[in-house]
C-alpha cells in the first residue's frame, strides 16, 4: 500500500496543518511516512506546496516522482492545478473552490473550474462556505481534507487522533470544530460522490 | 528508544544534544533556521542550560563555538551555505587549532536557490578545510550522524562537518533515537599553545592535520555509511552520494535494473572501496546533490581510460537540486506518464505582506528620489527584498548580507550621488556596522536607511540584535546627530517621510534614517503566545 499526496495553497493558508493532521493519522496506522515541507521565502503569500508519502514499504525520495501522485489536496483551485505534471493517470484532485486573488493576472475563475473538470477524478468543494456556515471560518482547510478523506488509507480514530495532537493544547472546544470540519468535509464528498 | 516524527534539521538538532551538546551558536538563514529553534524548545536543552540563543552573525557563531570547544565541552554551530563565506575565516582556521571538546558544523545548502543567492556545495568547503564531512542520506541518517560525529571530532581533535541540502533540511520522517549521553566537564586543552596560530605554530599543526587526512580516509572506509551494494549487471556502477541515494531507489523501483551502487555519505571519499568499485564495473555514473565534486575528482583533468558520466558530461543537469526524474533520465528510465500544468495557471512569487512597513519606506523613498531617476538603491537580504519586484521596483541590488552600504560608499566614490543604502535591522547588525564605519571614516555622500522591524523576519521571526539600540550604535560608530533620523514608515506619515527624505538625500555626507515599525507577523504571533499564556494561566488557578 502507498498512498503518495500533493498539499497545495498559497503561504498562510494552513497546508501544514493538513500535513500534520495526514502525518500523525500515519503514525497512529503505524504506517511509514515522509513529508517534504516548504519553509522560507515562498511563505509570504506566494504558491506552497507540501509533499506527502505515507506507504507501509520503506520509502526513498522525500519527493514524489512526476506523474506518481495519487491525490491532490489543495486549499485554493489554481493553485490545483499547478501539481498537475505529478498526478498520476488516475490520479484524484480534491479542491476548495474559493479563489485566494493576491495576483493582478488571476485567471478567469471559471475558466480555473473547467480545467479542473477536465480530469477524469476531481472534487470541487465550497469548503470556506461549509466552514463560515459552521461559524469557524478558519477551518476551511480541514473541511478540504474531510473532502479527501475517501482517498486516504485512515479509519476515522486515526483523524481524531491526529486533530487531537494537532490542536489539543488549544482546548477541547477547537478540537470539537475541526472534527466537526472534518465530518462536514467527508459527507459532502458522499453526496456528489453518489 | 523512542520514536519521533523529525525533519531532518530537526534530527540533527536531537542528535546533537543527545550526544551530550552543550552549546548550539548560529544565526538563522534557511534552510538550516529549524536546528536552533528546535534547539530553543528541547526540554532537554533547556533541562541542561545548553547554549541556544541567536549569534549576531555566522562568523560570531563559529568563533563562540570553537570557544567553548577550547573550554573542553561539546558544541554545535548551524548556518545556512552562504553563511559558512561569512564564517569561513575562523572555519578554516579551526581545523588548523583543532579542537578540545568535540565540535560540529552543520551547514545546509540549497541547491535549486529555493530561498538563496547561490546554490554553492559546502563539501567544497570540507574539502578546503580537510576535515571530515558526513552527508546524511536520511533523516535517521541525520541523527546517527549527528549523534556520533562528536566522538570523531574528539578522536582527531578536528572540527567535523555535516552537510545537508533543503529536501532533507526541510522533510519529516520517523527517526529512532538513542540514550541521552552525559555533557562533557570543562577543561582545558592539553596542549595549551594548540590554540596560539603563530606561523611556528601553525605550521606544526597544519602538518599534523595533513598527516590526520590517511586516518580519515579510513575512517571512510570504514564507515557504515558508506558501502556496496551488489548488483548483477555490470555495464555501469552507479556511485550515489548522500541524498542522491534516495532518488536513484526510487527511480529502480520501476524497474528491474540491477546495477551495482556504491553509497557515500562520509568524506574524505574512501579511495579504495572507489578503485575496486570500478575496477569491478565498465563505466561509473555519479550521482550528488550540488556540485560535481567526486565526479570532477574521479575523472581528473585527462578523464582519458575510464568512461565517467554524471553532471559534467551532461547526463544529469549541471544545475539544481537533484530528483527522481533526472536520476531516471541519466539511467534510461522511462519517465511516468505526466500532465502538463494548464497555460491559464499564473505564477504567484511571494509578496511584502499587507500592512508591512518596508512597504510605506519603499513608497517614500520613490517619490523622494524621483527628481534624481533611477539605478541608485543599493538593498540587502531580508523580506525588503521583495521590494524589487512590481509594483514598487523599488531596489537595484542585492548580494550578500551587509552590501548594501559598502557598494553604496563605493558607487558614491565613482560619482553616483546621493547613493542610497537600504537595509532591515538584523542584516545591519550582521554585517552592515562595519560597513557604516567605513562611509563615516571618509564621510561619504550617502543616505542609509536602516528599515527596523525588530525582528529578523525572512526566516521566521526570530530575535534582532539590534532591537533597541541601532540609534546608540550608529552614534556610537561616529554618525552626526543631525543627520540621523527616527521615522515611523505609516500611511499618514507618507508625506512627511518624503520631506525627511529628500532633505537627507542632498546632504552631502553620511545620513542614516531609522524606520521604525513592528513586523505585522511578529507582532500577531507575539499576541498569540501572550493570549496562549494568559489561558495557561487561567487554567491553572
Ligand atoms: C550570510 C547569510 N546569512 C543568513 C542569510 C539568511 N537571511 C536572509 S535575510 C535574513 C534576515 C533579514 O533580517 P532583516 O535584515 O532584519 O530584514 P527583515 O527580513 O526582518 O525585513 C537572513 C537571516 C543570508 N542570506 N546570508
Ligand atoms: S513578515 Fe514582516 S517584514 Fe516580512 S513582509 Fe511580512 S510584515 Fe513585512
Amino acid at each position: 500500500m502507498k498512498s503518495d499526496i500533493i498539499l497545495a495553497g498559497v503561504g498562510g493558508q494552513g497546508i501544514l496543518s493538513i500535513a500534520a493532521v495526514i502525518g500523525y493519522a500515519a503514525l497512529n496506522r503505524n504506517l511509514n511516512l515522509k513529508q517534504a515541507e516548504v519553509h522560507g521565502m515562498s511563505q509570504r503569500g506566494g504558491a506552497v506546496q507540501s509533499n506527502l508519502r505515507i506507504s507501509d514499504e520503506e520509502i526513498s525520495s522525500d519527493l514524489i516522482q512526476s506523474g506518481m501522485a495519487d491525490l491532490i489536496i489543495s486549499v485554493e483551485p489554481m493553485e490545483s492545478l499547478r501539481y498537475l505534471p505529478w498526478l498520476s493517470k488516475n490520479g484524484w484532485l480534491v479542491t476548495n473552490s474559493k479563489p485566494y486573488n493576491n495576483i493582478p493576472d488571476y485567471p478567469d475563475i471559471e475558466s480555473v473550474y473547467s480545467e479542473i473538470k477536465k480530469l477524469p477524478n476531481h472534487i470541487i468543494i465550497d469548503a470556506d462556505g461549509i466552514a463560515s456556515e459552521m461559524k469557524s471560518r478558519k477551518s476551511s482547510n480541514i473541511v478540504v481534507l474531510g473532502a479527501a478523506i475517501p482517498f486516504l488509507p485512515f479509519e476515522w480514530d486515526d483523524y481524531e487522533f491526529g486533530i487531537n495532537k494537532l490542536f489539543g493544547r488549544k482546548g477541547e472546544e477547537i478540537v470539537r470544530t475541526n472534527l466537526e470540519a472534518l465530518k462536514a468535509g467527508m459527507e459532502f464528498c458522499k453526496t456528489i460522490n453518489k | 528508544m523512542k520514536n519521533k516524527l523529525l525533519l531532518g534539521d530537526e534530527a540533527l538538532a536531537q542528535g546533537v544534544l543527545d550526544a551530550g551538546l552543550s552549546g548550539c551558536y548560529a544565526y538563522p538563514g534557511t534552510p538550516s533556521t529549524e536546528i536552533m529553534e528546535y534547539i530553543q524548545n528541547s526540554k532537554l536543552a533547556i533541562e541542561r542550560n545548553v547554549h541556544r540563543s541567536w549569534s549576531t552573525n555566522e562568523k560570531t557563531a563559529m568563533e563562540a563555538a570553537l570557544g567553548m570547544s577550547y573550554a573542553g565541552k561539546r558544541a554545535m554551530v548551524s548556518m545556512k551555505h552562504v553563511g559558512l563565506n561569512v564564517a569561513s575565516d575562523a572555519f578554516i582556521n579551526s581545523a588548523i587549532t583543532g579542537v578540545n571538546g568535540g565540535l560540529i558544523v552543520i551547514v545546509a545548502d540549497d541547491p535549486s536557490m529555493h530561498s538563496s543567492q547561490n546554490e554553492q556545495d559546502s563539501r567544497f568547503y570540507g574539502k578546503f578545510a580537510l576535515v571530515p564531512i558526513f552527508e546524511p542520506s536520511n533523516q535517521q541518517e541525520a541523527y546517527d550522524m549527528a549523534y556520533e560525529a562528536f566522538d570523531l571530532s574528539e578522536k582527531y581533535q578536528v572540527p567535523v562537518m555535516i552537510r545537508i541540502t533543503t529536501r532533507l533540511a526541510h522533510s519529516r520522517s520517523g527517526v529512532q533515537t538513542k540514550s541521552v549521553r552525559e555533557m562533557n566537564k570543562s577543561r582545558l586543552p592539553g596542549d595549551m599553545r594548540q590554540f596560539i596560530l603563530l606561523p611556528a605554530i601553525a605550521r606544526k599543526r597544519y602538518k599534523g592535520l595533513l598527516s590526520n587526512q590517511e586516518h580519515f580516509t579510513s575512517e571512510s572506509e570504514n564507515s557504515h555509511y558508506n558501502h556496496i551494494i551488489e548488483g548483477s549487471n555490470k555495464d555501469l556502477g552507479i556511485i550515489a552520494c548522500g541524498l542522491a541515494n534516495n532518488y536513484l531507489h526510487e527511480s529502480l523501483k520501476r524497474t528491474s535494473l540491477d546495477y551495482p551502487i556504491l553509497k557515500i555519505s562520509q568524506y574524505p571519499v574512501p579511495v579504495n572501496m572507489i578503485r575496486k568499485f570500478a575496477s569491478s564495473c565498465k563505466k561509473l555514473l555519479i550521482l550528488e546533490e550540488g556540485y560535481p565534486i567526486v565526479e570532477e575528482s574521479l575523472t581528473g583533468l585527462l578523464n582519458m581510460e575510464y568512461k565517467v558520466s554524471g553532471r559534467l558530461d551532461g547526463s544529469l543537469p549541471l544545475d539544481g537540486e537533484l530528483n527522481s526524474d533526472h536520476v531516471s533520465r541519466a539511467l534510461g528510465i522511462e519517465l511516468p506518464a505526466s500532465r502538463e500544468v494548464p497555460s491559464l495557471v499564473a505564477n504567484r512569487p511571494p509578496t511584502l505582506c499587507p500592512g508591512c512597513g518596508h512597504t510605506d519606506v519603499f513608497l517614500a523613498l520613490n517619490k523622494a528620489l524621483a527628481t534624481y531617476g533611477k539605478g541608485r538603491v543599493f538593498s540587502d537580504i531580508g523580506c525588503y527584498t521583495l521590494g524589487a519586484l512590481d509594483p514598487l521596483n523599488a531596489i537595484d541590488t542585492c548580494v550578500d548580507m551587509g552590501a548594501s552600504v559598502t557598494m553604496a560608499v563605493g558607487a558614491a566614490d565613482a560619482g553616483l550621488i546621493p547613493a542610497v543604502a537600504m537595509i532591515g535591522d538584523s542584516t545591519f547588525t550582521h554585517s552592515g556596522m562595519t560597513g557604516l564605519l567605513d562611509a563615516v571614516v571618509k564621510n561619504s555622500p550617502i543616505t542609509l536607511i536602516i528599515s527596523d522591524n525588530a525582528t529578523t523576519a525572512m526566516t521566521g521571526g526570530q530575535n534582532s540584535a539590534g532591537t533597541g539600540s541601532l540609534e546608540k550604535i550608529c552614534l556610537g560608530l561616529g554618525v552626526d546627530r543631525e543627520h540621523l533620523i527616527m521615522m515611523t514608515p505609516l500611511r499618514k506619515n507618507h508625506d512627511k517621510n518624503i520631506d525627511i527624505m529628500k532633505k537627507e538625500l542632498e546632504y552631502n555626507g553620511v545620513s542614516v534614517i531609522i524606520a521604525q515599525r513592528e513586523c505585522v507577523q511578529t507582532a500577531a504571533r507575539d499576541k498569540r503566545i501572550a493570549a496562549a499564556l494568559k489561558l495557561k494561566k487561567v487554567a491553572n488557578t
